[in-house]
Parts: structure tokens; C-alpha cells; sequence
């Protein structure tokens, strides 16, 4: 957008804007609360919307989502919960390698979109946040919750 | 069925879906205040939501993925309450159990042919076993470096009493021709992208597998309709093989004349490098193979870990053993990591594919912290390792010896 004459600006922002307030009035008309009914159909094919989020962290969580709250956080719940919940990305653990592997996955075989510009912002924040930890071949249990064995 | 429907919605809000086309996927726009993403609408408790024990962890919600802990494993046949999940998809709604079919179609049939499901209950002779399924990934959490997915730590099995007709009648009844190489399924769930085109998995077995006594339609499960994240109303079991060939609310059925090529069948997916490699290794699609058999594996399910007994206290453990070749031949217990090895009591199996319970007093030689290590060794004579295997992308088939933590005091 940067190098658009302003005028050209102008009028994309109105597009848009025209565009959104037209999507908030397919939304609500197609809005529950229940789970979608007769094979009801909410579309996930572009990110969602990610508004008012900071109110919504507590301890550097996400809370709705369980997010770690980083640089980027606005990112990948936009486009990375509209299909799936957030828990499945994070148990996950990888290197910027690794989730740009995963992500080329879900584009190639789980109609993942582009993610354009904003690709390198997200596997900043997934590598950052959800790195490898290095542990040995079999760590030694942990998490005992010792109680007493009657006979 | 259910995929109709979908499609007469999807299409419906056409409208709502071409706005983000045309604004790009790169421009994250705002929708109204209070829009709740669909993963976050609160009904996201197994418990009240399939009547799921409330000590079975959740993995994801959306789509389900539950697993069992080993002590929820105890049953000798596993309740419905305890049977972890794994969903790749969106569960189908308003299932009409009526006017259910499956069809029988592919490259290799004589001839295509549809079965409401009460012509495949009366038509054909009824079987019931107790079968295992195993998740391909159960045991994933332990790899490293990581491999990617739901990390299952070791609750992705169970062993249900399943009843159903047999594969090979229906395959039998509907003519196949000999070029078959492979059965492909088709179920009702929904592609989490929820594009009507797109099936969540689509996976399926070869045909000697399908031909085994074992592999069943299934329309029960422990003498009651099949649990509807289960499968209902009809689900295919070829148990052995990751439970992922165990298609849920099948609809068709491919019979094919190459490997099936449907959802989840190409690597990465449920496949292992075929020749063992170093770990962390980037293994190139065309040198992964499609897992078959599931290795060896046991659980300890009593006592749970985190037991403490007095010195006098002798501690009776007891559990299952499984394999997908033929029968687990016997079961051990340690407590000294493996320096010294003592045997346990095992059962037969009541069917090929069943677990076998097996059971052991364990005394201890003074007082201290102990685990307790089970192994189980197969007909062909492999065994359980005590470290993890050998390390896939995908993080599969690990069958390391599980343990419990035993203190004396
Ligand atoms: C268009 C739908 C869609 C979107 C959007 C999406 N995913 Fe996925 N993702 C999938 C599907 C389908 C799976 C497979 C789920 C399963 O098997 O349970 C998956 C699986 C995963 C997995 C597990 C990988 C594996 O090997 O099974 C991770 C991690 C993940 N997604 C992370 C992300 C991240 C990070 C984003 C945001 C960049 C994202 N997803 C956005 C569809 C999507």
C-alpha cells in the first residue's frame, strides 16, 4: 500500500471499510451460540478477528486461548485458531525451521492461505515462544502424586 | 448425508466467505465486538459433552483429541468413558441412522454397490472381538527434538468389545476383482477449514488386511450403539494398524487398484522413514513408508504411579500387553532399571488383537524409591526398549517400556 497515490488510498479504505461493515451483516444474521446446527457451516478460510486482546491477558496468557502474550500474539490467533484450537499449536515445539515445515504442510494439504508479509512476524513469535527443550533420551518421571497403597 | 448439507450452507454464506477474498488473507480485519471464535464457545468439556471420565486429558478440543492415563486403563475391556479420541475432523451432526449407507465403489469392484446399514446387520453373520486401537502417535510427547502433532503421552489405546460384520463378506457379497490392492474409507466429519470438498482423513488398509476375520463394520461397541466421537454409526476396525485405518461414520468405501491416495495417506502422515535414520533428520516424502503393524507394547494400570507402601507390603501389579503381529508370548517386570528381570503371570488373548492381561507380586529389597518397568516380547521374540525407538519425523510407534514410581518407606 505504500506506494499508492493517496487518493487511491482513499478509496481502497472505503472498499474496505464497505466490505467489513457487509461482513458484519452476514455475520450477525448467521451468529449462535449453540454449536452450528444442520451441518451449519462457519467458514475458515482467512484469519479471524483479533480485537481488545490486551484486556484478555493475565501472567503473559492469553487467557481464551492459552497464547503466550509476545510480539505477534494478534497474529497468530488471527490466523492460527480459525480452524483448529490454539491448544494443538501449543503443545507443539519446533525451530523457525520446523514451524515453517508445518505451515507449508497445512498450505499444501489443509487449505491453509498465504500468510504473506505477515509469515515472518508469525514464525518469529512460534519460534521464540515455542522452541525445542532440549531434554535426555527418557527424562526421569516427573509430576509424582505420591499417595498411600492400602492392602 | 451430512457432507449435502454442508455444501447448501457453505454455499449459502458465500457471501461472507468471498469478503476476505477480496481483502487478501494479509490484511487482518476486524469483525464485531463479541465474536466468539468457534473454539472458544465453551462447550469443550468431554465429560459433559461424551460423558468422558473427568480424569482423561485433553489434548484439543477442536478437533477432539483426549487420551486415557494408564490407571484409567485398569478394565480388561475399556468403557466407553475411558476410550481416548482422536478426531482429525469436525464430529457430523444429525446423524440419520435410518437412511444411513455405505456404498461400495473403486477402481476394483465388479460391480458399485449401496447397503442401507439395517440390510448389512440382517444380511450378514455378526461377529464380536475385543479389539485394541492404538493411535499411530501414541507415545509422541517423548521424542525429541520434537515431532509435531498431538503429543500423546501413553493413553492413545484402548481394547473395546467390538461387534460388526465381516469386511471380507460384504467385499465378497459385492464381487472384488483381482487387482484389488487396497480399501480406502470415506466418513461424514468435516474438514476443519469446513470446505465440503475436502475430507479430514481418508485412510485405509491393504487388502489382506481387509480379508482378516478381525477386521469388521462395526455398529457396537461394548453391546451398545457405537459412542457418536466413537464412530456411530458404523466404523470400520482393522485393529493392529494405527487406529487411523479404523475409519469413523463411514459412508463409502474404495476398493482400489493401487494405494489408496486419500486424505492422510501421503507422508508425512502415519508413515516412518524406511530406512532408520539419525534424529532430526529432514526424510524426503519419497523415503517414508506407510506403517503397518504396530509394535509390542504394555501398560501398567494398577497401581497407579505415586504409590507408597509400608516395607512389609508386597505390591501386586497388573496391566495389558498388545501387539500387532500375532501374541504378546510374555511379560516382565523390573525394578532395578532393567539390570534384573522377573516374569509375569499373562493370559491368552480371548482373540487375535485382543490385549492380554497380565499380573505380578513385586517385593522390594529394602526401602527407597523404585520404578516399576514392564516388558512385553512377541511371538517373533522383539521386545519392548527401554529408550525411546527410533526417532521418525512424525514422532510414531513408540512403544518404549511404560513405568510407574513406587516409594517404600
Ligand atoms: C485452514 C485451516 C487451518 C489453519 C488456519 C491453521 N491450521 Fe494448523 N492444522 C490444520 C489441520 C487440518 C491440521 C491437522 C489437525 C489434526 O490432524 O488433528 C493442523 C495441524 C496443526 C499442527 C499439528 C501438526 C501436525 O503434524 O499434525 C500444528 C502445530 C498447527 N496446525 C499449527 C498451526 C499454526 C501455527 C497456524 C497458524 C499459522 C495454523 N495451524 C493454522 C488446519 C489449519
Amino acid at each position: 500500500m505504500l506506494h499508492l497515490p493517496n487518493n487511491l488510498r482513499i478509496l481502497i479504505g472505503g472498499a474496505v471499510l464497505a466490505l467489513i461493515l457487509t461482513g458484519i451483516a452476514v455475520y450477525f444474521q448467521s451468529r449462535t451460540d449453540t454449536l452450528p446446527a444442520d451441518g451449519e457451516i462457519r467458514n475458515a478460510d482467512k484469519p479471524l478477528a483479533v480485537e481488545g486482546i490486551e484486556s484478555e491477558i493475565k501472567d503473559g496468557i492469553h487467557e481464551p486461548t492459552g497464547f503466550i502474550a509476545d510480539e505477534g500474539l494478534d497474529l497468530v490467533i488471527a490466523h492460527c485458531t480459525a480452524c483448529h484450537s490454539a491448544k494443538l499449536v501449543t503443545q507443539n515445539r519446533a525451530d523457525r525451521e520446523g514451524w515453517k515445515k508445518m505451515i507449508r504442510w497445512m498450505q499444501d494439504t489443509q487449505n491453509l492461505w498465504e500468510l504473506g508479509a505477515q509469515e515472518a512476524a508469525i514464525l518469529d513469535y512460534l519460534s521464540a515462544n515455542y522452541a525445542p527443550v532440549s531434554r535426555g533420551r527418557r527424562p526421569p518421571l516427573t509430576g509424582i502424586e505420591w499417595y498411600e497403597l492400602k492392602d | 448425508m451430512n457432507k449435502a448439507s454442508n455444501r447448501r450452507n457453505f454455499l449459502k454464506k458465500a457471501g461472507f466467505s468471498s469478503l476476505a477474498t477480496l481483502l487478501g488473507a494479509e490484511i487482518v480485519y476486524a469483525l464485531p465486538d463479541g465474536y466468539t471464535p468457534l473454539v472458544l464457545q465453551g462447550n469443550n468439556d468431554p465429560v459433559k459433552l461424551f460423558g468422558k471420565h473427568k480424569d482423561m486429558v485433553v489434548l484439543n478440543d477442536q478437533p477432539w483429541n483426549v487420551e486415557a492415563q494408564a490407571h484409567l486403563l485398569d478394565d480388561p475391556i475399556t468403557p466407553a468413558d475411558k476410550m481416548f479420541i482422536r478426531n482429525n475432523g469436525i464430529i457430523p451432526e444429525n446423524i440419520d441412522v435410518d437412511n444411513w449407507t455405505l456404498t461400495i465403489r473403486g477402481e476394483s469392484v465388479s460391480q458399485e454397490k449401496t447397503y442401507s446399514l439395517q440390510d448389512l446387520k440382517s444380511n450378514f453373520r455378526q461377529h464380536s472381538y475385543q479389539l485394541v486401537l492404538e493411535c499411530g502417535g501414541n507415545g509422541r510427547s517423548e521424542y525429541y527434538p520434537p515431532a509435531d502433532g498431538n503429543q500423546w503421552t501413553i493413553g492413545a489405546v484402548s481394547c473395546a468389545k467390538w461387534t460388526g460384520i465381516r469386511l471380507a463378506d460384504v467385499l465378497a457379497d459385492v464381487g472384488i476383482k483381482d487387482n484389488a490392492v487396497y480399501i480406502g474409507y470415506y466418513g461424514a466429519d468435516t474438514h476443519l477449514s469446513r470446505d465440503p470438498n475436502k475430507y479430514p482423513i481418508s485412510r485405509g488398509i491393504p487388502i489382506a488386511k481387509a480379508m482378516e476375520d478381525q477386521t469388521l463394520l462395526a455398529y457396537a461397541m461394548n453391546d451398545e450403539d457405537i459412542p457418536i466421537a466413537h464412530g456411530h454409526p458404523l466404523r470400520l476396525i482393522a485393529s493392529g494398524f494405527p487406529a487411523s485405518v479404523s475409519g469413523k461414520w463411514i459412508h463409502s468405501l474404495a476398493v482400489r487398484d493401487r494405494v489408496h491416495d486419500g486424505e492422510k495417506m501421503a507422508p508425512p502422515s502415519y508413515s516412518v522413514p524406511c530406512e532408520p535414520v539419525q534424529p532430526g533428520t529432514n526424510v524426503p516424502n519419497e523415503d517414508m513408508c506407510i506403517i503397518e503393524q504396530m509394535p509390542v507394547k504394555s501398560l501398567i494400570t494398577y497401581p497407579r504411579s505415586g504409590a507408597m507402601l509400608s516395607a512389609s507390603q508386597r505390591l501386586p501389579i497388573r496391566g495389558h500387553a498388545w501387539t500387532g503381529t500375532t501374541k504378546v508370548s510374555k511379560v516382565e517386570y523390573s525394578v532395578d532399571f532393567g539390570a534384573s528381570w522377573k516374569p509375569c503371570r499373562l493370559d491368552a488373548a480371548v482373540n487375535p488383537y485382543a490385549w492380554q492381561h497380565f499380573e505380578a507380586e513385586v517385593s522390594f529389597p529394602q526401602k527407597g524409591y523404585y520404578e516399576v518397568w514392564a516388558k512385553a516380547t512377541d511371538n517373533t521374540g522383539l521386545s519392548q526398549p527401554m529408550l525411546t525407538p527410533g526417532w521418525n519425523p512424525k514422532g510414531y510407534l513408540n512403544n518404549a517400556c511404560h513405568r510407574i514410581a513406587v516409594k517404600v518407606t
